[in-house]
């Protein structure tokens, strides 16, 4: 698959030209205070958040979901993992809606492999909260074992009720933690999957389809 | 201590002497400052070089090797790789986490500074035992703070490894190791040839942090070591990554004629070497150097070892051009000096020269001669008495894999990103050496590291040799060429005559196994005066090798894990009765003696060929070396790996001569395990003849769970489960307390 994109420097990111919009992982300011919060703040935001009412499709992966989070463009929060340490490993995810715009071409239901890599990405909301996430069909993915069961053995950092990603109402905006683009190639996968590449399939399909 | 112009040093009196007699005045006291951190062992290797001559260093691909920040190799098609090994064992032992966290930042740098870009990070570290609170204390932050600096840098730590002996118990090894890929064209000298460019510092303030961390790593502990502490640096990993980007950038003007980064020895050293280096002299105005605190005194300023800064020499006319790069980075920067004619460095305060010294100076350190004398438990050990043998070796293997240093370091490498980056292929635990793909291309960088305290101690030119073997078996194994190494070599104190020879034989022990392999040695690290005062006790001598080889094409990577029942098991190689140094004699007899493993260069040699050969040729299902726990604990992990179990018939290698816990756990060289389709065992066993090596058909692997071994007179029968559960937990349980 081929798309067009540029990597731009936060500061130069001036208006938006651009069909779409992904903030990767990357520890942004060092996760000084807390994950995402500084880049939250910078001009660049702004930006995006024009980009997500016009209906464009963001995607945060990782640092880019706590910076998605901290900004607002998607709820709850994500803390500290349970476990007290950094984890890269990687996990099973099991899709939970195919109605967003990094979603559409992958089945409810279907497993997908992919790494983690983080400190700081356990999903945090309150009841109230979780209850409309779950009404509203927001939550895209959550932890599963390989059989897709969604236990607590298989929730490598005490997320609530395993949340590894979630969509805005409008479903245009995701954020998760684990990391679709170290899944995209057959070579980096220890289980031979491309999975990832399904998230940005389904961007494409959504793009081309409006 | 001696006192020179106010400051105490820890220059002998000789040194003074000489000094007093090359300048024709006695120093002032940011010049005595200066000479004491660039002649300590740390930065002047005063005791080392003669011994570090032994050591191949040239090969047609070696683009710059020892005396370089780091070694450069040319891998092909205009692309080399920058690789480099450091210590930073005396402040980890002190503060872990920042101790082990700078350690990594001042690595980056070294590659960085070569023009390559940081991609990859392996971390050999050594531990006293963790039944110690200490030890855990050390192993827990240590960790953490390479995990926190790699991971926040978006560099992958791809490997590495742990071992835990008493001897580390107050003065743990904290090895680093940084691997850069990177145009040959972009390479930059650490030099300053050229009179007129500019010297700019770029990144962090100066401050009083670190002062004087070099004479402090030159030095034993003590219990006052605590109070050393300001010699430690405090880290900073977003700046560096700031720094990295804003480096590679300014490199791409072409204006940079020669960087070095501020580490050991701070501006001292940087300026020196860059100006000694190119044979010009430097000019350094002190106050357009940016400091952290009012009323830092030139002796500070000169002496400070804060982190992430780097010193550019950029052609005048691209100053503009380079500065406009770092503020787009935001990173701090300041025109500071420029090179001159005059071979001095000379330092300028409020329009006053504060300091004037002999670019060269550096280089001018006196050579030490060492006394070295064998130390008399070398012989005494040799000669042990035999264990009982086990009655029962299935559960001798049970025991071995709950052993610290065979348990699975996912504890450890899980709290790394490995991942970072998409070039690593081979990811930690999946095999030997990590393997990097170098992207847009087929190629890929395999790298490892390897060390054995135990057998360097009972035999250290074995020892020596037999870590360079281990990593040129472990990079085999993927299915790469070795191509050039780098070793940190960890000693206690050169002064003691004994520590002296154990330190000389190793690099002897190196040097000729080098030389028959013709892998060049590229760059190290010498890190002396590893012992505690208290103690009175040295750590075990600890050589460490980073090895770096190549893959002409990422379809050759062999992984260790069994993939499919049926599949042969075939074992290359001879064992021999040399359980010395065994995990096995440690971990189950707490025997410390007897023959270590004999290394013996052209066996080696040939089973390295084989083993190319076999997987180019592609018959090669799965490959590991065996190592630390021998024959039993290398099947074991294949088995592991790769969920699957083996039927192993031992009796084709059974021999009078041998026990069968020496069969099991000898951790004899020059062996390899292979798995192999059926229908390749004739090509093994003709490809084998061909090279030289002997070759057994060890039995088969099965989709049952099991880990069975027959032999003549018993059998052994493990299960996977079992197996996995003690190997996997082992780590994490004691780390949990």
């Amino acid at each position: 698959m081929h798309m067009d994109a540029d990597l731009i420097w936060h500061a130069y990111f001036r208006d938006s030209e651009y069909n779409a919009a992904i903030l990767p992982g990357g520890f942004s300011y060092g996760d000084h205070l807390r994950a995402g919060i500084i880049a939250a703040f910078s001009p660049a935001m702004d930006i995006v958040k024009e980009m997500a009412k016009e209906g464009k499709p963001v995607l945060g992966i990782c640092n880019g979901f706590q910076i998605l989070v901290e900004s607002g463009l998607l709820p709850g929060a994500l803390l500290q993992n349970d476990c007290l340490t950094f984890v890269c490993k990687w996990v099973h995810l099991r899709t939970e809606t195919s109605n967003s715009a990094f979603t559409n071409e992958i089945e409810k239901g279907a497993i997908l492999k992919m790494p983690i890599a983080h400190g700081e990405g356990r999903y945090f909301n309150e009841e109230n909260s979780l209850k409309e996430l779950n009404e509203n069909d927001q939550i895209v993915f959550r932890y599963c074992d390989e059989n897709g069961e969604i236990t607590s053995e298989a929730n490598p950092n005490g997320a609530f009720e395993n949340i590894a990603g979630i969509c805005n109402i409008e479903r245009n905006v995701l954020g998760l933690m684990p990391h679709p683009e170290r899944a995209s190639e057959l070579i980096l996968s220890p289980y031979r999957s491309s999975d990832g590449l399904k998230i940005f399939q389904s961007l494409k399909q959504f793009l081309e389809g409006r | 201590m001696p006192m020179v112009s106010g400051v105490k040093v820890d220059l002998k009196p000789d040194e003074l002497k000489y000094i007093k007699k090359t300048l024709g005045r006695t120093p002032n006291m940011v010049e005595i400052g200066m000479i004491d951190i660039m002649w300590s062992e740390h930065c002047s290797y005063k005791s080392s070089t003669p011994v570090l001559k032994m050591l191949p260093t040239k090969a047609s691909y070696v683009v710059a090797g020892p005396g370089e920040d780091a070694g450069v190799i040319d891998i092909g098609d205009g692309m080399v790789v920058t690789f480099r090994i450091e210590s930073h064992n005396h402040p980890s032992a002190i503060v872990p986490y920042d101790g082990a966290a700078t350690g990594i930042g001042g690595i980056v740098r070294d590659i960085l500074c070569k023009g390559a870009r940081p991609v990859a990070l392996l971390d050999p570290l050594r531990f006293g035992s963790l039944t110690s609170g200490h030890s855990r204390w050390l192993f827990e932050y240590v960790i953490k703070g390479i995990a926190d600096y790699g991971n926040c840098i978006g560099v992958p730590t791809v490997g590495g490894e742990v071992e835990f002996d008493d001897s580390f118990e107050t003065n743990c090894l904290v090895n680093v190791c940084c691997l850069g890929i990177g145009r040959k064209e972009d390479f930059v000298p650490s030099k300053a040839t050229n009179v007129g460019d500019v010297l700019i510092l770029m990144g962090g303030s100066t401050g009083r942090d670190g002062l004087g961390g070099v004479t402090f790593a030159s030095r034993v502990l003590t219990d006052k070591s605590e109070e050393d502490r300001p010699a430690v640096q405090i880290a900073d990993p977003f700046t560096k990554k700031l720094i990295i980007e804003a480096t590679l950038e300014a490199i791409q003007t072409g204006y940079v004629h020669g960087l070095k980064d501020l580490g050991g020895g701070g501006l001292t050293c940087a300026a020196s070497e860059l100006a000694g280096g190119g044979g010009t002299g430097v000019d350094i105005d002190l106050n357009k150097i940016f400091l952290r605190e009012p009323g830092m005194i030139p002796y500070e300023i000169m002496l400070s070892e804060s982190q992430e800064r780097m010193a550019f020499i950029v052609d005048p006319q691209g100053v503009e051009a380079v500065l406009n790069i770092f503020k787009k980075w935001e990173v701090a920067c300041a025109v500071i000096g420029e090179v001159t004619d005059t071979e001095i460095m000379r330092l300028m305060k409020d329009g006053e020269v504060v300091g004037e010294l002999p670019a060269k100076i550096l280089d001018d350190a006196p050579v030490i001669p060492r006394q070295t004398r064998k130390p008399a438990y070398i012989d005494k050990l040799k000669h042990i008495e035999s264990p009982e043998l086990p009655r029962n070796l299935t559960e001798t293997i049970y025991q071995l894999l709950g052993s610290p240093n065979i348990a699975d370091m996912g504890w450890v490498y899980h709290q790394y990103d490995h991942e970072v980056g998409v070039r690593t292929v081979v990811k930690p635990g999946q095999s030997d050496a990590a393997v990097l793909r170098v992207l847009n291309t087929d190629r890929g960088i395999a790298v490892t590291t390897d060390g054995n305290s135990r057998h360097t101690y009972l035999d250290p030119y074995h020892g020596g040799a037999g870590c360079v073997a281990e990593a040129c078996r472990n990079i085999v194994a993927v299915g790469a060429k070795p191509l050039a190494m780098v070793d940190a070599l960890n000693f206690g104190s050169p002064e003691d005559p004994e520590i002296f020879w154990t330190f000389s034989e190793t690099v002897r022990g190196i040097a000729d196994i080098c030389k028959v392999l013709e892998l060049p040695c590229v760059g190290g690290k010498v890190s002396f005066y590893n012992e505690d005062e208290a103690r009175k006790k040295a750590v075990k001598p600890s050589p460490v090798l980073m090895v770096v080889g190549s893959l002409d094409s990422l379809e050759n990577i062999t992984t260790m894990d069994f993939k499919q029942g049926g599949d042969l098991i075939i074992l290359l190689g001879d064992t021999f009765n040399e359980l010395g140094g065994s995990e096995y004699y440690h971990f189950i007899h707490h025997l410390e003696g007897g023959i270590v493993p004999q290394t013996d260069s052209q066996r080696e040699k040939q089973v390295l060929e084989c083993i190319m050969d076999a997987i180019n040729q592609k018959l090669v299902t799965a490959c590991h070396d065996c190592s630390k726990g021998g024959l039993a604990i290398a099947i074991a992990k294949m088995c592991m790996k790769g969920n699957l179990g083996a039927q192993i018939d031992l009796t084709p290698i059974e021999s009078p001569e041998l026990r069968m816990d020496e069969l099991l756990f000898s951790e004899s060289h020059s062996r390899f395990i292979l798995s192999i389709k059926k229908d390749h065992l004739n090509a093994i066993k003709e490809l084998a003849d061909q090279h030289s090596v002997p070759v057994y058909l060890l039995g088969k692997v099965t989709q049952e769970p099991t880990f069975a071994l027959s032999y003549s007179s018993g059998k052994i029968k493990c299960e996977l489960d079992k197996m996995k559960k003690i190997w996997l937990e082992t780590i994490p349980k004691i780390m949990k307390g």
